[in-house]
């Protein structure tokens, strides 16, 4: 009796679980059928480029037809061998520490700046500060310059004007200066960007936490070293990385207002790898070369970023303790 | 005695309001030498190329002139790269929305095996440099048979896009209440329908950000556009349109800031009516 009355007992978790099943199964398949979009986009246009830039770079190719031609490391060792591949890796680098150790620190100042409530017109100032990182860099920086040419542009004409210089400077037309000039109008170009990121970054800040340093007769250098700094240190790690990535990858400013030269004084990783790929006065494009290029460079970034992480990690512990 | 309080208050707030006055001195020029460069390609746009060689300061020209724009239009072909640039950018923004917003909601299902995996291939992605993934992407497009339209481009510009708006979508329709998706359910509504009826309305303040964030993006890119018009110049974006213009002409100034001001004019407004949404936008992603 009590068996036959237990039976369906039993069998009831059962049967649930069964009819459950194809349920979710149904439920998670639509769910993978929504992922396959992003698969295919993803997958097709950053996972698999990521993953084919390793391949290709053991192959002498032009291009045409598949990858035939394997000639193992040959490229990897032009690459490393090239004084052009370091002189560009270089410049690169010098617009990530324009970006870092120039940019970050006046864009914390002036978001801290602009943080403070009694300031008037901040909201014009932010917006103004702004306007660069909407604008398409390659068509300002050629109306930049236009401004600096030499012949007749604005600046020169002040600077002879005031008689400060007894010659127009060529500022993007000698070697000397060019790259200087170049990063100058980067950390403009970027500096409205980092400013929002430093503000974003300021206002997580809790109001309380400020107010009862105010109380406890903090000045304001002691409520900015503790309180304030600590808070901003975990985010500003992130808005380290954002800028160094896309400092890194600085490739329109150059290409559109120098192309790299004079004489390469400007030339950077990507128009590096660009010239050997694409560049239209090629006999035949180096495919193989440029992608061994590639993935020199973004193993050299990985280990740049890996030796930023001890350094990193410490102030992030410390900002937390 | 109370009036001798009064004035020393009084100094000590004068001077604390002169203190906070000064940073203005500081402020206005720097403002300045930010927004130079655009007032100055709105008035030279409008000089004659000869007023422009005699070289007066003055940002008033002394008889404006529409002819600059006619040939940036008409002869340096702007009009094809503006509509190029449209074309482009609402393309870029439509599969970008399209995709992040099925994946995010696809992604905020509880207890989806393998999300972890997709999650973390999307952030490991963002750093790792996205310099060198030109070739091969250069090579998928034309494998497609796409490498001679705006359509190869535009999936080349979206694709390694999409990172921050899936996380977008995601964390928002995670924050969705249970009850309102089985209300739905309850009424009927099948996955699909409760995707594109329920949550994508709802989702309007993402799809809002993530539209503005990308067509700002699409309309300034120019290394992917670059590439995929080296074979035809009549696909050309502004950006690329400018540079042609430039490596063609370097001397036609009034030209070429008549053609800058019509590649850059257009987006700044843009952003000046949107610029709330913008700039939330970026703060959101920094913050999360």
């Amino acid at each position: 009796m009590t068996t036959t009355v237990e039976r369906p007992l039993a069998k009831a978790p059962v049967a649930a679980t069964r009819s459950r099943r194809p349920g979710r199964f149904r439920k998670h398949l639509w769910s993978y059928l929504f992922l396959v979009p992003l698969v295919l986009l993803f997958g097709g246009f950053t996972v698999w480029p990521m993953i084919a830039s390793w391949w290709y770079a053991f192959f002498n190719w032009d291009g045409v037809g598949s990858p035939t031609d394997w000639v193992g490391l040959a490229n990897f060792r032009e690459v490393l061998g090239a004084d052009a591949f370091w002189r560009a890796f270089w410049h690169s680098f010098a617009f990530s520490l324009a970006a870092i150790f120039i940019e970050m620190p006046l864009a914390l100042v002036m978001a801290i700046l602009l943080n403070s409530s009694w300031l008037r017109f901040r909201n014009l100032y932010r917006l103004v500060l702004f306007l660069p990182v909407v604008a398409t860099t390659a068509v300002i920086g050629i109306v930049i310059a236009i401004l600096l040419d030499p012949a007749g542009g604005l600046v020169n004409r002040i600077l002879l004007d005031t008689g400060l210089v007894d010659q127009p400077v060529n500022f993007l037309g000698s070697t000397s200066t060019a790259l200087p000039t170049l990063l100058s109008i980067d950390v403009w170009k970027g500096f409205g960007i980092t400013l929002i990121y430093w503000l974003a970054a300021l206002q997580t800040v809790p109001k309380d936490l400020q107010e009862a340093a105010a109380i406890d007769g903090a000045g304001f250098w002691r409520a900015l070293r503790f309180v304030t700094l600590p808070v901003v240190t975990p985010i500003a790690i992130v808005i380290l990385l954002l800028v160094f990535q896309r400092s890194l990858n600085t490739f329109d400013l150059v290409r559109a207002v120098t192309e790299g030269g004079p004489d390469y004084a400007t030339d950077v990783v990507p128009t590096y790898i660009y010239r050997y790929a694409f560049d239209p006065s090629l006999q035949a494009p180096r495919y193989g070369f440029a992608s061994a290029a590639g993935v020199v460079f973004g193993l050299l970034t990985l280990v740049v970023t890996l030796l930023q992480a001890p350094f990193l990690k410490r102030r992030l512990s410390g900002g937390k303790a | 005695m109370s009036g001798g309080v009064g004035l020393r208050l009084n100094r000590r707030l004068n001077r604390r309001l002169v203190r906070r006055n000064v940073w203005h001195l500081l402020l206005i020029p720097l403002c300045l030498v930010w927004i130079y460069p655009f007032v100055w390609m709105i008035s030279a746009a409008f000089k004659t190329p000869r007023e422009m060689l005699i070289g007066g300061l003055s940002l008033l020209p002394d008889e404006a002139t529409l002819e600059n724009f006619q040939r940036a239009w008409t002869t340096a072909k702007f009009s094809t790269y503006t509509a190029n640039t449209i074309t482009f950018s609402i393309a870029v923004v439509v599969m970008v929305l399209l995709v992040a917003s099925t994946a995010g909601y696809a992604l905020a299902r509880p207890g989806l095996p393998g999300k972890k995996v997709f999650v973390g291939v999307l952030i490991a992605t963002m750093f790792i440099p996205h310099g060198y993934t030109i070739i091969p992407t250069f090579i998928v497009v034309n494998g497609l048979g796409l490498g001679n339209g705006l359509l190869g481009s535009a999936l080349a510009q979206a694709g390694p896009a999409l990172v921050v708006p899936v996380l977008l979508f995601m964390g928002f329709f995670s924050g969705i209440p249970k009850e309102l998706e089985e209300a739905a359910r309850m009424d009927g509504a099948g996955y699909l329908r409760t995707y594109w009826r329920v949550m994508l309305p709802l989702a309007k303040p993402v799809m809002g950000t993530v539209a503005l964030m990308n067509f700002i993006g699409a309309w300034n890119a120019f290394f992917i556009p670059l590439v995929f018009t080296l074979g035809n110049p009549d696909l050309r974006t502004l950006g690329v349109g400018m540079y042609g213009f430039y490596g063609q002409d370097t001397t036609d100034w009034t030209g070429l800031a008549a053609a800058a001001c019509i590649s850059v004019v257009p987006i700044v407004v843009v952003f000046l009516f949107l610029q709330r949404t913008f700039v939330e936008g970026i703060a959101g992603a920094v913050k999360s």
